[in-house]
């Protein structure tokens, strides 16, 4: 599997990254040479392996369906870039 | 005598207890000693005011006895760690500004405990790297120099800041988190001792996510002994993080007594890499000796996976990557980019991530954003995870044969010089990586100890891997290997 210029730019917009349009080539090249490094995976028999997707074995434990927190929009806008009125405020969304 | 910020975590306790010396004196010391440290790029944040505080409070709790270990005791804290209204990004200018309105798990309960902050550590930008180069602060810089040379040395990474930190007394020890081998590979890099637990064993919790099934924090310190006393403060259930393991923790300073006779200490063959330093393979046979001389029994093993562990890594770790930093949009903290005139919310969030993430967080994110796309998922990321099942059934099988501990080296090289791989292919830097990655796979505890110098004057490391939540039974290990090892030597201080 190789990865052309337009396969970049695609990757590049999956990962909401803006990517100039002549860093595209350079950009394909490396995720190429990183690409081709993760072939070694096709080596392995995994025939009938289950994939992992719990380290550890462990049952998720559960709790009561309740609100344990909040009343703290202060805290929460704290950081915010442009907070107004108690809300986030971003740039127009729908025209 | 030398400075109260050379003492050990075990030492300074004992002198705190005996009151001849204070926590204040401490850190008083400490702070100096930060402030003097600076050609070390360690501390990103310096918290010197806050420090006294927490020492006189300390101190009061001293006098009136009963404290706990780390009561008094002054700690830098890697910039991963959110703390509570000190900034916290992550080495990211993503993250630009970031105070914490919050305090991560790991930092309350040593704050509990009574442990002074001194500041936050740099570290590779969201833990993405092996040489602390990808900081958004700029490279940490190790206190040791090849012999007859003043070129600076990378410390390793990515807690990087925190190796520096420890290794040149700018903190009696220091929090760390391993993905991949970055508590491992810098506390080898700089002759200090960096423990990774077992996965689920110490909160993820108010710490900022790099690949949350690999990640985990752990110390690092001077001694075995500081390692462990550090573990009893931090390990242990959190509701707040759902993967940490509610079970008992033992005291795993209780647990050092040296004696290891009976023990099995398997050495893996295909550890055994093609083009490895002589030093290495040397270093390595010297501390199987060593565990030999002290009782124990060194029998050869096989992980025949071994090999797929670092690609297979290089798929999930991204992979989760991609996802867990998703939430950087430029939204909700951090930096945001400015737009030009008709531009919108797309716009924003492609330009904040392009001008708050460096190339490598990039290269990751999109790596991750590749192998998790239609079409891609099933020959990436499920073969890996699947190849991820292989690499823990080889250490179930192993220990199942009734082996105790695994014996590697921890890294292999000695540090190399900052800039040296500046035009290596990626691949080439993720290779520092090959026998730390796979103990993160398997959710295995690892230490790495120092174990001697290589020709040029520089410290390397041994790694013993452990059973799952065994760290009691391997920091014992590796308290025998510390113990015949003798290594004491330090960075000649030049900064």
């Amino acid at each position: 599997m190789s990865i052309d210029k337009d396969t970049a730019r695609k990757v590049a917009h999956l990962a909401r990254i803006e990517v100039a349009e002549d860093q595209l080539d350079a950009l394909a090249g490396e995720l190429n040479g990183i690409l081709g490094f993760m072939e070694q995976l096709n080596e392995v028999d995994v025939d009938g392996v289950e994939p992992m997707t719990s380290v550890t074995p462990m049952r998720l434990k559960r709790r009561a369906d309740v609100v344990t927190d909040g009343d703290q929009q202060d805290r929460i806008l704290a950081n915010a870039p442009d907070a107004r009125e108690g809300f986030f405020a971003v740039p127009k969304v729908v025209e | 005598m030398s400075g109260l910020n050379t003492l050990t975590i075990a030492d300074a306790r004992d002198k705190l207890r005996s009151k001849e010396i204070s926590a204040v004196e401490l850190t008083e010391a400490c702070n100096a000693a930060v402030a003097g440290g600076d050609a070390l790029n360690a501390y990103s944040v310096k918290t010197p005011e806050m420090a006294l505080e927490q020492a006189k409070a300390a101190d009061a709790r001293l006098g009136q006895g009963d404290a706990p270990d780390l009561c008094g005791i002054p700690l830098g804290i890697k910039d991963l760690f959110c703390t509570k209204g000190v900034e916290s990004q992550a080495a990211s200018n993503i993250l630009s500004g970031f105070k914490p309105e919050y305090e991560s798990t790991v930092t309350s309960k040593l704050w509990e405990s009574g442990a002074v902050m001194l500041g936050k550590l740099n570290m590779d930008e969201f833990a993405m790297g092996s040489s602390n180069e990808t900081s958004a602060y700029g490279a940490a810089v190790n206190p040791w120099r090849r012999q007859g040379s003043d070129a600076a040395l990378t410390p390793g990474g990515s807690s990087g800041g925190s190796a520096a930190a420890v290794s040149g007394d700018l903190c009696l020890a220091a929090t760390g988190t391993d993905t991949g081998g970055s508590i491992r590979q810098p506390a080898a890099f700089t002759g200090i001792v960096g423990v990774k637990p077992t996965y689920g064993r110490v909160s993820r919790w108010g710490i900022i996510a790099f690949a949350s099934s690999l990640d985990q924090a752990g110390p690092m310190t001077k001694t075995v002994r500081d390692s462990a006393i550090f573990l009893n403060a931090i390990a242990g259930h959190d509701a707040k993080d759902s993967t940490s393991a509610d079970i008992a923790v033992p005291d795993f300073e209780a647990a050092l007594t040296g004696d290891i006779r009976g023990r099995k200490i398997g050495l893996p063959k295909e550890y055994r890499l093609e083009g490895m330093p002589a030093e290495i393979e040397k270093l390595w046979a010297d501390g199987a000796d060593m565990l030999r001389d002290a009782g124990a029994e060194i029998v050869d093993v096989s992980l025949p996976h071994t090999k797929y562990a670092l690609p297979a890594y290089y798929v999930l770790a991204p992979a989760e990557a991609s996802s867990n930093l998703a939430r950087y949009d430029g939204v909700r903290y951090g930096h945001r980019a400015k737009l030009q005139k008709g531009e919108g919310i797309h716009e924003m969030y492609a330009r904040t991530r392009a001008e708050g993430f460096g190339p490598e967080v990039q290269r990751r994110v999109m790596i991750g954003a590749y192998v998790l796309s239609a079409g891609f998922y099933d020959a990436y990321y499920r073969r890996a995870q699947r190849v991820r099942t292989l690499i823990k059934k080889d250490f179930e099988d192993v220990y199942a044969s009734g082996v105790d501990a695994i014996l590697t080296p921890a890294t292999p090289s000695a540090a190399f010089g900052l800039g040296e791989m500046a035009d290596a292919d990626p691949v080439k830097m993720y290779l520092n990586d090959v026998f730390t990655v796979t103990v993160n796979l398997a959710g295995l505890p690892g230490v790495s100890v120092p174990a001697g110098l290589d020709s040029q004057g520089l410290p390397l490391g041994l790694q013993l891997i452990g059973k799952p939540w065994e760290e009691a039974d391997m920091l014992n290990t590796a308290y025998a290997l510390e113990q015949s090892a003798g290594f004491v030597s330090k960075a000649e201080k030049w900064w």
